[in-house]
């Protein structure tokens, strides 16, 4: 039989807390925080890399993004991918997120055989969760969304726990399959000294829109349905904040008078 | 004629409140499309209609197949797809849920077009473009976005628009639609169990009480619960305290974990990060309890009880006893 191939989507985002939110001139600073993998595609490899100690087989992370985005795949080398592959060239700059899982799509085609793909439920910057959802829509091949628990890694099948319909369900899904994941499902490991230096030294394959062979008339800003018309930075939604500091008898006292929940006194 | 479906998800039993939701913003839509609006209810067995004509739709496309007794997403993707290519509605909205979201891309790609994710604003332009208002940047930035395609798909966020107003007297055309679901693709994917019931349901609570970091260890969880029983409300928590395993997940408050709007919501220990905020932040009333004077959750809250969390909630709840 031939080996299972895993497949991990990683978008480079900015470190949220570090992004720089200008109310007045209503424009997101991008430029003043440091790049890293988005946080739960972290979970996302965490998961691909599991199955592959679990069952052997190759772990494949690809990402779209610009060149800095190879240290994203790079740091994936050095928690357990084997192979990192960019989408990249100004052609795929400004794809919305149909966009995006087209050339996403395409690449996975170009790689061949697959069994499991592994997305994050969403990212920190772009925040839909659909890029996922699309790739197998595209793929034809199920896929279920917001996994927070793997319960058995099969070489045919996977089964999952996730939450839909205001209830819990294990699921089973047939391979190849596609699952998103939420951060609840595990805890990603940390790289260590001498994975890190490896995969510094790690070449990352670069392919461009001839390489996927998807027409680029599909990509960026002119291929995508939706487009950001406009953006709002609206300021932090503080409230004028009373302070109780007296002993604990007295401010909960005060409170519960405020609050007015028909106490006598 | 411009359409604007709404697509009525359900558990088999009950019509998730969103859906009422989108109907009432879905006519402000109408209006000024011109257009008509209409519901699609899908499910395993036949649901009543009626009570989505009472909320609005002049249409309601009724669709029953066993294949839809379960959430899976490529068989209602199936059935909606063959419903909106005869029918060619301009605007479909999807609640926000966890199966819309999940939903609702694998229709997007399959029809080659757009959609916009979590809305919680929607509007149309003055030259009739269907205006789509989301967070994104973790809850930090409202993007407008604008689509090129047809239908625009949206997935809305659950109570951000008020529920169309019931009217037993309203009447509307109920459409049985031929469901086509290949059985194939249906079972690639099967349930195994189902839970529910025992979930705590956050997003409903009139108050949640959460904790964070500042308890000290699992056992003073029963502090919180105290305070949370004796307002008669439900039980939230900051991530640490999930991710430490000490209180379930369908707890946790903030950008991964549930977004709740209850008329009170009682911080106890917690910094306020922004992504605990993004969960919690348009509360009614917020209520913050904490003895670092500077802790960012006191600029988000109303009121701010400096202090020992540990001395102040026995207090709170002894008051709030007595007072009954
Ligand atoms: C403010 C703003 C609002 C936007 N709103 C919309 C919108 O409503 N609709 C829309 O179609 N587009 C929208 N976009 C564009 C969208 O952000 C991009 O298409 C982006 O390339 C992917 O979407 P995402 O970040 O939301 O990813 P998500 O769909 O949230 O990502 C889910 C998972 O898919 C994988 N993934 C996503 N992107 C990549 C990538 N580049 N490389 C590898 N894996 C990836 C990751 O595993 C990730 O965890 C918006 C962009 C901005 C800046
Ligand atoms: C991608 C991503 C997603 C995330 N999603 C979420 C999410 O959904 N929800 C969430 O909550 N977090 C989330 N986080 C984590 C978040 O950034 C914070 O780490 C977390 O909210 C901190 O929890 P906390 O306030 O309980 O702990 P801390 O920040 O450690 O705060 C503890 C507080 O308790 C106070 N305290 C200590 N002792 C006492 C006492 N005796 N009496 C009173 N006060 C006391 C301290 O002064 C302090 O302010 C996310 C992070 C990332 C990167």
């Amino acid at each position: 039989m031939r080996d299972l191939t895993f497949i991990v989507l990683i978008k480079q985002v900015p470190d949220m807390d570090q992004v720089e939110f200008d109310y007045e001139e209503g424009r997101v600073d991008r430029s003043s925080a440091p790049l890293e993998p988005n946080p739960f595609d972290l979970n996302a490899l965490e998961e691909a890399v599991k199955y592959k100690e679990e069952l052997g087989g190759e772990v494949i992370a690809i990402s779209m993004g610009p060149k800095q985005a190879e240290s994203t795949l790079k740091d994936a080398i050095a928690r357990g991918a084997d192979e990192g592959i960019l989408l990249q060239g100004r052609e795929f700059a400004g794809s919305d997120t149909w966009a995006t899982s087209l050339a996403l799509g395409h690449a996975i085609e170009a790689v061949g055989d697959f069994d499991l793909i592994f997305s994050g439920e969403k990212t920190v910057d772009g925040d839909t969760g659909q890029v996922g959802p699309e790739v197998a829509e595209f793929l034809n091949i199920p896929h279920i969304a917001f996994v927070s628990g793997v319960k058995a890694r099969k070489e045919d099948e996977v089964e999952v726990v996730s939450e839909s319909w205001g209830a819990t369900y294990v699921k089973s899904m047939e391979l190849p399959g596609l699952i998103t994941l939420t951060k609840d499902v595990n805890e990603p490991r940390l790289p260590s000294f001498k994975d890190k230096q490896k995969a510094r030294k790690a070449k990352i394959a670069n392919w461009g829109v001839e390489d996927i062979g998807i027409d680029q008339e599909n990509l960026g800003i002119t291929g995508s349905p939706t487009r950001v018309a406009n953006m709002e930075v609206p300021p932090p939604e503080k409230r004028e904040s009373m302070l109780l500091r007296e002993d604990p008898g007295s401010a909960v006292n005060q409170l519960l008078e405020k609050l007015d929940l028909g106490r006598s006194k | 004629m411009s359409e604007v479906m709404v697509f009525a998800e359900n558990n088999g039993e009950r019509i998730h409140p969103v859906s009422y939701e989108l109907l009432g913003k879905g006519r402000e839509l109408t209006d000024k499309l011109e257009g008509d609006l209409s519901a699609t209810l899908l499910s395993g067995e036949q649901l009543p209609a009626e009570e989505l004509v009472y909320r609005g739709a002049d249409r309601v496309y009724r669709g029953t197949d066993p294949a839809l007794s379960e959430p899976v997403e490529t068989s209602y993707k199936e059935a909606l797809v063959s419903l909106i290519s005869e029918v060619n509605p301009e605007v479909i909205l999807i609640g926000a849920t966890n199966f819309g979201r999940s939903l609702a891309p694998r229709i997007a790609m399959a029809l080659d077009t757009s959609l916009t994710a979590d809305c919680t604003g929607l509007d149309i332009d003055e030259e009739k473009n269907f205006v789509q208002i989301r967070p994104a940047f973790s809850g930090n930035i409202l993007a407008h976005i604008k689509s090129r395609t047809s239908p625009q798909l949206a997935t809305v966020r659950y109570k951000e628009f008020a529920e169309a107003d019931r009217n037993e007297e309203r009447e509307g055309e109920v459409v049985e639609v031929k469901v086509k679901i290949s059985r194939e693709g249906a079972e690639k994917v099967k349930i195994i169990e189902e839970k529910r019931g025992r979930r705590v349901n956050l997003e409903d609570a009139e108050v949640v009480v959460a904790g964070g970091r500042g308890l000290k260890k699992e056992s003073d969880m029963q502090l919180v619960e105290d305070l949370a029983d004796t307002f008669g409300g439900k039980v939230g928590a900051s991530r640490p305290l999930v991710d430490d395993g000490w209180i379930e997940r369908e707890h946790q408050v903030g950008y991964s974990g549930k977004r709740v709007k209850p008329g009170i919501y009682i911080a106890c220990g917690i910094s306020g990060q922004s992504q605990h905020l993004a969960g919690m932040k348009e509360s009614d009333t917020i209520i913050a309890i904490n003895n670092d004077p500077s802790a960012p959750i006191f600029e988000y809250a109303d009121y701010g009880l400096v202090g020992n969390l540990y001395e102040i909630v026995p207090e709170l709840i002894r008051q709030l006893k007595e007072g009954n």
